[in-house]
């Protein structure tokens, strides 16, 4: 394998459209789809965020994008390949381009957060220890978190895990950083600096950068873009000014944080007047 | 647990399994003895092998000197073809004789031989002439009874007791070679 | 269990009160499906796991620390067992044996029930208790905090770095684990036996080496302990690989490694001994 590259030669993003998903149905059983017909479309560069409430089918849009799932019908482009049509040779060269932020971090729990994220650049790369050190130490710096290299995933807080998760999935200078639940469980200042960090990042490192979230706070303060999914549709879109205006009632039911509307607050069930007679 | 330390502790598990290995095949096993050495086959043939058993020794003078491979009948003359493997360093002579013998009264039964006068060593594959079977208790039993019947009717008129043999058979329980061996 | 049967079989629950021999019977069949589906699986796994054997032993270091964690850390429990089964087994042994005047075959006695049966067998099922169960727990978890699936993510593959090496590191420490159970049983009998009871010691010793045959009783324990370390390893990194990825789940798997591997050992130990030993004492 040839020694790759740091970031300024690596290519970045070949196509306008870093992610395109076209007319995409998927479900874990086929006869309940999640996803019924999305279309999305994600420019180069911009910072995407994907939103809608729990178990809407948002992680299961990464997984799409990743290949560990494969759609019933429709396609994916990432970068201008078909990722259904990629053999797996060509899908782990395609993963290795794209970064991924787990919720809660899955850092290896096994390792140090040094290894961790020296984990892919060992794995994929044949520099030499002293180059992976540094480069490891650079992307600590980046997250903020140099001194704690030696520590375990075990002795770190819950904001800095999802910090050291950060800097391993930029680990290789990817294109596309996908980010599952970045803001989950964090307490406001971690929330900040992990919002600030991702925003940095897609600007500073000219990547792709797809945030599945429902902080709808955050994200209004940092993203380009918003999709809104529900009853795996794309029920709404568009950029944070627009999304704050917006009358649709759906929009304004997340935005606002309304108990009741389009998604309604009682689970359905039969008629009060049936139930307590 | 860094590396050295792992390396260490693992090194330290590997040598004492091979050596309980070792250990198990040395002290506990017989692989230093003659069966894995290279040897020869001799043959001989025996009216009854009472309770030999594959791999039984062979001895000469007591010393373990091959084992038995291979238990046969000949179909033409009703006899059991012993085969042995005979340890290379030891040859015997053409008149040899191969005898069936117990070790004790309940011990395994093994070949005894006992090496001639001759001059001419047997070669491999050659078949030991002389042979003894293995001595059956009830036969043994039968025989004494009818010696026995035989000199009590020397004096008086011969009644011509059958051999009380076949009566004898069954009930010894425990014996030298009881006809069959399990 | 797919999904799809899953939620078969919820809705064939339903319907149970009313007919009970049907749903008996799609119950059973239900079942045997299952196991049938899970063994297809399984065939499929191990398959899967043994195209990536190879890179298991190109990662040494990896190897060697799965070596650490099966082997040596089951040290303990396996020689403080064999100890005592060696020391038991001389005790009882000596009170049956001394009816037929037969002390002196005691080493005989131990020696070939430890290197034959219970050294492969005890010290297999010890392993697949301690050892099994730990490499299925870890697995597992590893599996529920997604750190699997951030590993393909990352497009390394999980069989080959996380699941091969576990593999190949039952299977190397469990013909060694064996051996020094059986060692350590013999030493504890010898102890029992001559130390304690007075037995003669080169009757101990002498009778056992002129009855124990390398190639018949050692091999064959080894190769029984052998295939024990496959089929125990298979079992434990195929259970924590298919786990749930809950607590549940994963409780449940290192649960069934254990039974699965220890009804498995006993199994094939008899499916063994009927090919390995059943010409002992046969004339021809």
């Amino acid at each position: 394998m040839s020694v790759v590259e740091p970031a300024a030669v690596l290519p970045t993003c070949p196509t306008e459209i870093a992610v395109r998903m076209t007319g995409v149905w998927f479900g874990y059983d086929r006869r309940r789809p999640v996803l019924r017909g999305i279309d999305m479309a994600i420019p180069r560069g911009k910072l995407v965020a994907i939103m809608g409430g729990s178990g809407c089918g948002k992680t299961t849009i990464l997984r799409l994008i990743g290949g560990q799932l494969r759609q019933q019908s429709g396609t994916i482009t990432v970068a201008g390949q078909d990722v259904m049509a990629l053999d797996r040779e060509a899908l782990f060269a395609l993963r290795r381009r794209i970064g991924m932020l787990f919720q809660f971090g899955a850092l290896f729990t096994d390792m140090s957060v040094f290894e961790n994220i020296a984990f892919p650049m060992r794995e994929h790369t044949e520099l030499q220890e002293e180059l992976i050190r540094d480069l490891v130490l650079m992307k600590l710096n980046a997250v903020g978190l140099r001194g704690a290299a030696q520590l375990r995933p075990a002795e770190l807080s819950g904001g800095m895990s999802r910090r050291v998760a950060l800097a391993r999935a930029i680990a290789l200078d990817p294109m596309l950083v996908m980010y599952d639940e970045p803001f989950a469980g964090l307490d406001p200042i971690s929330l900040g600096i992990v919002g600030q960090l991702v925003r940095k990042l897609n600007d500073a490192l000219g990547i792709t950068s797809v945030v599945v979230t429902h902080d709808i706070y955050e994200s209004l303060k940092i993203v380009d873009y918003i999709y809104f999914v529900a009853e795996g549709r794309i029920v709404a879109q568009g950029t944070p000014d627009e999304v704050r205006q917006s009358k649709d009632s759906f929009v304004r039911q997340f935005v606002d944080g309304e108990p009741d509307g389009p998604v309604p607050f009682h689970y359905p069930a039969r008629a009060v007047t049936e139930e307590f007679a | 647990m860094n590396r050295s330390t792992l390396d260490l502790w693992v090194g330290i598990f590997v040598t004492i399994g091979v050596a309980a290995i070792l250990f198990l095949a040395l002290k506990v096993g017989n692989l230093t003895s003659v069966s894995s050495a290279p040897g020869y086959h001799l043959d001989a043939a025996f009216d009854n092998i009472g309770g030999l058993k594959l791999r039984a020794p062979v001895k000469a003078a007591g010393v373990v000197v091959g084992r038995v491979e291979r238990i046969r009948l000949d179909p033409q003359t009703y006899q059991a073809i012993v085969s042995m493997k005979i340890d290379r360093g030891y040859q015997f002579t053409k008149d040899t004789i191969a005898s069936i013998l117990t070790s004790g009264l309940l011990g395994e039964v093994y070949i005894g031989l006992d090496s001639g006068g001759d001059t001419q060593m047997l070669a491999d594959g050659a078949r030991i002439a002389k042979t003894q079977s293995a001595i059956v208790l009830e036969k043994l039993i039968g025989q004494f009874m009818f010696d026995k019947a035989a000199a009590g009717n020397g004096a008086s008129t011969s009644s011509g007791n059958p051999p009380v043999a076949a009566s004898a058979g069954s009930g010894t329980g425990a014996a030298v070679s009881a006809g069959g061996g399990k | 269990m797919s999904a799809e049967r899953r939620q078969r079989q919820a809705a064939g629950a339903q319907r149970m009160p009313a007919d009970s021999v049907t749903w008996a019977l799609r119950r059973v069949g239900g079942h045997t499906l299952d196991s049938i589906e899970r063994l297809g699986f399984a065939a499929r796994f191990s398959v899967a796991v043994l195209m990536h054997l190879p890179g298991a032993f190109r990662r040494l270091q990896l190897t060697l620390r799965e070596i650490y964690f099966s082997g040596v850390l089951s040290l303990v429990i396996i020689l403080v067992s064999g100890l005592f089964v060696g020391m038991v087994l001389a005790l009882q042994g000596y009170e049956v044996l001394t009816r037929y005047g037969a002390n002196e075959s005691l080493g005989i006695l131990v020696a070939l029930s430890l290197v034959r049966e219970l050294g492969p067998v005890v010290a297999g099922l010890l392993f697949a208790s301690r050892a099994g169960s730990a490499v299925t727990a870890e697995i597992g978890l590893m599996k529920t905090t997604e750190q699997l699936s951030a590993m393909e993510m990352m497009a390394v593959d999980p069989l080959a770095r996380v699941v091969a090496p576990r593999f190949v590191g039952g299977v190397v420490s469990m013909p060694l684990l064996a051996a020094l159970f059986s060692t350590l049983g013999v030493f504890g009998a010898y102890l029992v036996g001559v130390k304690l009871i007075g037995i003669d010691s080169g009757a101990f010793w002498g009778n056992m080496r002129a009855a124990v045959d390398f190639g018949h009783d050692i091999l064959n324990g080894f190769i029984k302990s052998v295939v024990f370390g496959i089929a125990v390893s298979a079992i434990a990194v195929f259970e924590g690989y298919n786990a749930r990825p809950t607590a549940e789940g994963v409780s449940t798997a290192t649960t069934r490694t254990v039974v699965a591997s220890s009804l498995s050992i006993l199994a094939l130990d008899f499916v063994l001994t009927v090919f390995m030993f059943r010409g002992v004492g046969v004339s021809a």
